[in-house]
C-alpha cells in the first residue's frame, strides 16, 4: 500500500506558490527584479566582530512608516508602503509597484540589547545596526597550569 | 507607452558594460497621466541622486541609475536576498513631451519624473497666391 503524504514544507505556506507565480509573471512583463525571496522587504545580513548589520530594500517607504522591534534574538520589521497621492486607477498607463503593509521577522545569532540598536534609511535602503552586547561576546579563558 | 526593454532584458539581469562588475536591473515603474503631464515613478533602491541619468531623445525616455556598492568596514555578507546593481530602462512615450521642462526628483529610492505634455503646434494657414 502506498500512502501519499505530502511534505509538510509544501503545505506550510499555501500563499508562497501564488506569490512565486505572481513574481514570475511580473518578470515576464518587465516588472520586478530577481529576489531570493518573495517576502517584503528583501534583507541582506552582514556579520562582523562588533555585531550584525541588516539592510533591507524599502523603496518609497518613509522611515516614519517603519517599526522595528527587538526581543532577545528576534528582529521584527513592520511597516507599510503608501502610494504618493491619490491617483485614479484609470489614469495609469503602467502599474508595477506594490503597496500595502509588510512584515518580516528574523532570528539573530545572539541576543541584542535594544538600547544599542541604530536604524537609518538612505535612498530606500533601511540599515539596522545590531551591536553584540559585551555579555554575548565570546570570552577567552586563561588556562593555568595546575 | 511602449517598454523598449521588456522584450530582451526586463526583469533579468545582465552585466554592465565595461569594467563595472554589477548586474543591471530593469526597475519597477509606474506611469500615470494627469491633464498636462506624464508622471513616471521608478523604484531604484540604493541609488543616490547623483547616480541617476535621465535622457529624452525624440520620444524615447531612458532612465539609468548607477549604484555605489554598500561595503561596511569590518563586516561580511552572510545572507543575501537581494543584489545591488545598476538600473536601466527605456520607454517610448505615446504623447509628445516638452523635453525642456522635465522635472526629476529623488526621494527614498524613488525617482519621480514629471514630463509636461507639449502644447500642440498652432495650425498654420497657408495662403494660396494666384500664379
Amino acid at each position: 500500500m502506498v500512502r501519499y503524504s505530502p511534505g509538510t514544507a509544501l503545505w506550510s505556506d499555501p500563499l508562497s506558490t501564488l506569490r512565486r507565480i505572481q513574481e514570475e509573471m511580473n518578470r515576464g512583463v518587465g516588472g520586478s527584479r530577481w529576489h531570493a525571496t518573495t517576502e517584503f522587504p528583501p534583507l541582506n545580513v552582514w556579520r562582523g566582530e562588533g555585531g550584525v548589520l541588516v539592510t533591507a530594500e524599502v523603496p518609497g517607504v518613509s522611515i516614519d512608516d517603519i517599526e522595528l522591534t527587538v526581543h532577545q534574538n528576534t528582529l521584527t520589521i513592520k511597516g507599510k508602503s503608501v502610494p504618493d497621492g491619490n491617483v485614479p486607477e484609470e489614469s495609469f498607463h503602467r502599474r508595477e509597484r506594490h503597496y500595502g503593509p509588510f512584515g518580516r521577522t528574523i532570528a539573530l545569532p545572539y541576543g541584542v540589547d535594544s538600547d544599542g540598536v541604530k536604524a537609518t534609511t538612505n535612498n530606500g535602503i533601511l540599515t539596522i545596526e545590531l551591536p553584540r552586547p559585551e555579555t554575548e561576546k565570546p570570552k577567552r579563558i586563561e588556562i593555568t597550569q595546575g | 507607452m511602449t517598454d523598449n526593454t521588456s522584450g530582451v532584458s526586463a526583469g533579468t539581469e545582465r552585466t554592465a558594460q565595461g569594467t563595472r562588475d554589477v548586474p543591471v536591473f530593469s526597475p519597477t515603474t509606474d506611469i500615470h497621466e494627469t491633464a498636462d503631464a506624464l508622471i513616471v515613478t521608478v523604484e531604484m533602491p540604493g541609488i543616490d541622486k547623483d547616480g541617476v541619468n535621465v535622457a529624452l531623445e525624440q520620444r524615447e525616455l531612458t532612465i539609468a541609475g548607477h549604484c555605489r556598492p554598500f561595503a561596511p568596514d569590518g563586516y561580511a555578507l552572510t545572507h543575501a536576498e537581494y543584489r545591488e546593481g545598476d538600473f536601466e530602462r527605456s520607454f517610448t512615450l505615446s504623447d509628445a513631451i516638452d523635453g525642456s521642462a522635465i522635472q526629476a526628483s529623488m526621494k527614498d529610492g524613488i525617482l519621480t519624473l514629471t514630463l509636461p505634455k507639449a502644447k500642440p503646434e498652432p495650425s498654420k494657414t497657408i495662403n494660396v497666391t494666384a500664379g
